[in-house]
């Protein structure tokens, strides 16, 4: 056999799951973000007192296909003006940023694309914000004044609020001590609580953070449709258009899944290390059991006899993941699969929670304009990010170095933090009025 | 085997898109192209095994320095392309650069052939387990060795800082 | 969905002044306004609104109809408020004739006027909030102006452009459980607005969007003629309903609620509490309707005696004016009316100088403009 066939046979060897994996995520997660957006449609419709797609599927749940299928088959419309290969490469750039993002992050112990990888937490950080030439290539190879300001907003945001994430995660990254994503959620079985109880404001900084990331409302005034400055995606259509809007919800999990891996105990259920806790175990089966009983319930109630098998069919499949969790618990051969599976679900679960919070402050708050956000972002996160940064690492220093309990450091540094960010509080609220009872032009209604 | 096809792979793209860079028209095509360069180091770079120094050229050079570039092309409009050269001598001084950076390249592969392997590049076998995490290395040294440059460094980044919002608002 | 026109500048960076175009089509418009913005950067320096594209020639209609026949047009005027047109117009046809409605029929009259004051906020709020971004409160908003709806539709058969009233009272008389459905409206509408004070009031984000947004002062107000929310919000409390009582408002016991600096925030502040208000009113009304007729003795034929009335009304957007001229035939001469969602447009010029381009969308917003009735 000749060494190049050799070694290329040793590679695959070696690295088959790996590049399974990868195959895999590039063809699911495009799904997955799709019935992402299908929950938030129905969420969206439950908070407004309304239904949402009920008509293709039962109860929508075909919805995000239908979509997909209209987009692709929708005619392919290239302004004239525009760089023929910009406009095609801007929005493939963005979607692939988001899913090479989501190789390196860990769905649990097992699921992992780029295993062990030294840097996880910062390569996710880094491949993540090449999106951003998506959007700023894709509002000049519109050829359109608007597309290139809301672009160039757009990207300014980004920008500005991946500074703060940064010194957010800094905060969980000191707690940890090292970069890698397995070793993080190991710490944080080790110290036997989530980094969300040891450094809730640089969690609450990095959801707010993400939230701007990701241009969720209420930071989305770029792509308002409201707003006067149309944004980046005007000119896009059909596909291309879908494939920003993937890849702004593969973005949404993969913030949420960073958030989950350095704060929420990424595949850790709660109390990890507490014994008696331990039929905490049991919840990930009871749970998809009782969403298969849920499904078998609403399946009697269907109008046409194809949608109750389709319940049937959902409930059969919520029932065998039941069964396959169960099994690692109570079959004794299968032990060995327990912290597989069940952390998988339990990273699932707390994805699916942040990703929650997020569609949730959607529906609730109204936007902000661009200055505010951008005064927010600056004026009062990324300062609150760095005094955070800082205290996080005093109580650290004085665990280590002062022997102090690690709880009373971390409440006292934590203190000192609410005290900056009360300080910067009102500061913003100084600022406000300063600017509120600036004069304004006197000027004459009664001229003509 | 396999490695050497990886690195030619990378290497032979950092150089078309680096000779694609220098002969575009439109300065958003030649970003682009910078872009792809600098990806396709930051792979050889990971090739290495140097992850740390990957993920820092991509988040400092393609995600900082590159959206910097790009930022300035899109505001100022340079993607419309000069018409004309206001340099008379460029062509001149272009040959003479062109001719010494050859003869200095062509002289370094003449001294590479006495090295060992041809100056050949061979990666080292892989064995991740062994090797210690690049990031403490790297900030072990930094902090050790070279702390007072690292903190010189932070200095000259914070005075630059300051005094580019200090010119901005004394536009506005 | 954008229509935005530019001229062409040099560099994005130089503060060349520009001039953009909103609408007539856009989706926070409220109707079809075109509104041209001349910008220098961010800021809006002047603007112009260009109207017209509503013009339905309502009016000079007028002049070729009976005074019967040009009740129905009254209610495409202002399409989202329509009860209030038609009493308006009736009640100055009632004055022209010196005639009075009887007492059943006033009171009536004020109950639906009420609620559909109710209604006209309720849909401003809807929009208002969700231009600024906030998408919930507009379904909630639609949930609670869908009883009203059901309400008129219970009682004269059409949700939108009721044609509720006649000229000397009333065609219909009230249905069986009207005083019921609007007592159940009322008592559940109070915790509704505590919904929307949950939502909005206190937020920051919304706070900041519209406070010190768009400020209008008492005298701008009184030099360009805004009248209604805008005019109260700036500090006066002028209100038709309490200065020259019409229909049944004399008999009731409500607030005029005022604010203090004229922006957006007290407006919204203004509109929320007059909701409670109008709230008020019709419980108050709904104890005790007096029975009687509902059409007071016009005749089948009216010739009004010629000469010429002024009536206005406070219609949710603000002071609504009939001013009829009769020649003494079954046609009026002429009937001009005084929309106030034109007159308060005016303003817009003044509230938007120097306020960033993103402002401009709440600034049309708050002025709660139906393009209905500043075209007619």
């Amino acid at each position: 056999m000749s060494p190049a066939l050799h070694s290329m046979i040793s590679f695959l060897q070696t690295w088959w799951v790996q590049l399974a994996s990868g195959v895999l995520i590039v063809a699911v997660v495009p799904l997955i973000a799709g019935y992402v957006v299908l929950v938030e449609r129905k969420l969206m419709a439950d908070m407004q007192a309304r239904l949402g797609p009920m008509r293709v599927g039962p109860h929508g749940l075909l919805q995000p296909i239908a979509d997909a299928l209209k987009l692709l088959i929708k005619e392919d419309i290239i302004p004239d003006d525009a760089d023929k290969v910009i406009f095609w490469l801007a929005p493939v750039v963005s979607m692939t940023a988001a899913l090479v993002s989501m190789g390196a992050v860990a769905f649990g112990p097992w699921f992992q694309v780029a295993k062990d990888i030294n840097i996880g937490i910062l390569f996710i950080l880094g491949v993540s914000s090449l999106g951003l030439f998506g959007i700023v290539l894709g509002g000049w190879a519109s050829n359109s004044h608007y597309a290139l300001i809301g672009a160039l907003r757009s990207t300014a945001q980004l920008v500005s609020y991946e500074t703060a994430a940064g010194l957010a995660i800094i905060s969980g990254l000191l707690l940890a001590g090292t970069l890698q994503i397995r070793s993080i959620v190991d710490a944080q079985q080790h110290y036997g609580v989530w980094f969300i109880f040891l450094a809730p404001v640089a969690f609450f900084i990095y959801l707010v953070a993400s939230i701007a990331e990701t241009n969720r409302a209420p930071f989305d005034l770029p792509e308002a449709e409201s707003e006067l400055v149309a944004g980046y995606m005007t000119e896009y259509s059909g596909f291309r258009w879908a494939l920003y809007f993937l890849g702004e919800y593969a973005n949404m999990i993969v913030v949420a899944a960073v958030a989950t891996t350095l704060f929420l105990g990424g595949w850790l259920r709660p109390f990890p290390n507490v014994r008696w806790l331990n039929w905490l175990d049991l919840l990930p089966a009871l749970f998809t059991a009782a969403v298969g009983v849920y499904c078998v319930y609403r399946a009697g109630k269907q109008p046409v006899r194809v949608q109750t098998l389709f319940m049937w069919a959902v409930a059969a499949l919520c029932f065998l993941v039941a069964l396959i969790l169960a099994a690692t618990l109570l079959v004794p051969l299968l032990q060995a699969a327990r912290p597989g599976l069940l952390g998988a679900f339990w990273f699932m679960l707390k994805v699916g929670g942040y990703i929650y919070v997020f569609m949730w402050l959607r529906f609730t708050l109204p936007r902000y304009r661009f200055d505010q956000l951008m005064h927010l972002g600056w004026y009062l996160l990324i300062p609150l990010a760095i005094v955070n940064v800082f205290s996080v690492g005093m109580a650290m220093m004085l665990e280590s170095e002062f022997g102090w309990n690690r709880w009373l450091a971390l409440v006292v540094t934590m203190l000192f933090t609410l005290l900056a960010a009360a300080f910067l509080l009102h500061l913003n609220d100084k600022r406000t009025a300063a600017a509120s009872s600036a004069a304004a032009e006197t000027s004459d209604s009664y001229a003509g | 085997m396999l490695d050497s096809i990886i690195f030619y792979f990378f290497a032979g793209v950092a150089i078309l898109s680096a000779a694609l860079m220098v002969t575009r028209r439109n300065a958003i095509h030649s970003a682009v192209f910078l872009i792809t360069t600098l990806l396709a180091t930051a792979g050889i770079f990971l090739q290495l095994r140097a992850e740390f120094l990957f993920i820092a050229q991509i988040i400092l050079y393609v995600g900082g320095i590159m959206v910097l570039f790009v930022f300035v092309i899109m505001l100022v409009r340079l993607d419309v392309p000069l018409n004309h050269i206001t340099f008379r001598f460029q062509k001149w001084v272009a040959l003479f650069v062109a001719m010494a950076l050859a003869c200095e390249v062509g002289v370094m592969f003449w001294y590479v052939r006495r090295l060992p392997s041809a100056g050949l590049l061979t990666p080292p076998a892989p064995s991740p387990d062994k090797l210690p995490p690049n990031s403490e290395q790297f900030a072990k040294v930094l902090f050790s060795n070279y702390l007072l440059p690292f903190e010189i460094a932070s200095v000259l980044l914070l005075v630059a800082m300051i005094g580019a919002v200090i010119m901005a608002k004394k536009r506005t | 969905m954008h229509d935005e026109t530019t001229q062409k500048q040099n560099t994005l960076l130089g503060a060349d002044e520009l001039v953009i175009n909103m609408g007539p089509q856009h989706p926070s418009t409220h109707g079809v306004l075109r509104v041209k913005l001349k910008l220098d950067g961010e800021r809006v320096i002047a603007s112009e609104c260009v109207i017209g594209y509503l013009h339905r020639g309502v009016e000079k209609i007028a002049e070729n109809r009976t005074y019967q026949q040009f009740a129905p047009y009254v209610d495409r005027m202002d399409y989202v408020a329509a009860v209030s047109n038609g009493l308006g117009y009736c009640e100055a046809v009632e004055k022209l004739l010196n005639a009075e409605a009887p007492p059943r029929a006033r009171v009536i009259r004020t109950i639906l006027t009420e609620l559909q004051r109710i209604a006209s906020h309720l849909l401003w709020l809807g929009t208002h909030a969700l231009d600024i971004g906030a998408l919930t409160p507009l379904f909630y908003c639609m949930r609670e102006r869908e009883e009203i709806l059901k309400i008129f539709e219970k009682y004269c058969g059409a949700r939108l452009t009721t044609h509720a009233f006649r000229i000397g009272g009333l065609q219909y008389e009230s249905y069986d459980t009207f005083e019921k459905d609007v007592e159940r409206f009322c008592k559940d509408f109070e915790r509704r607005i505590q919904e929307y004070v949950d939502l909005l009031t206190g937020n920051s984000i919304w706070i900041g969007r519209t406070r010190n947004v768009g400020v209008l002062s008492t005298e701008d107000c009184i030099a360009l003629g805004a009248s209604g929310p805008v005019l109260r919000a700036s500090g006066l409390a002028w209100d038709v309903r309490k200065a020259t009582p019409y229909a049944a408002y004399d008999q009731y016991k409500f607030e005029i609620p005022v604010g203090t600096k004229g922006d957006t925030y007290d407006r919204y502040i203004v509109r929320m509490e007059e909701m409670r208000q109008s709230r008020l009113i019709c419980l108050q009304a709904i104890e005790n309707i007096p029975a009687g007729p509902i059409l007071g003795k016009v005749g089948k034929v009216l010739k009004p005696p010629p000469g010429e009335i002024h009536h206005c009304i406070e219609s949710p957007k603000g002071i609504l004016g009939y001013y009829i001229v009769s020649d003494g035939t079954t046609q009026p001469y002429r009937v001009r009316i005084r929309p106030p969602s034109f007159i308060n447009l005016q303003a817009f010029d003044k509230m938007a100088r120097g306020h960033l381009v993103a402002d401009v969308v709440a600034i049309i917003g708050t002025l709660d403009i139906v393009l209905g009735e500043v075209d007619r």
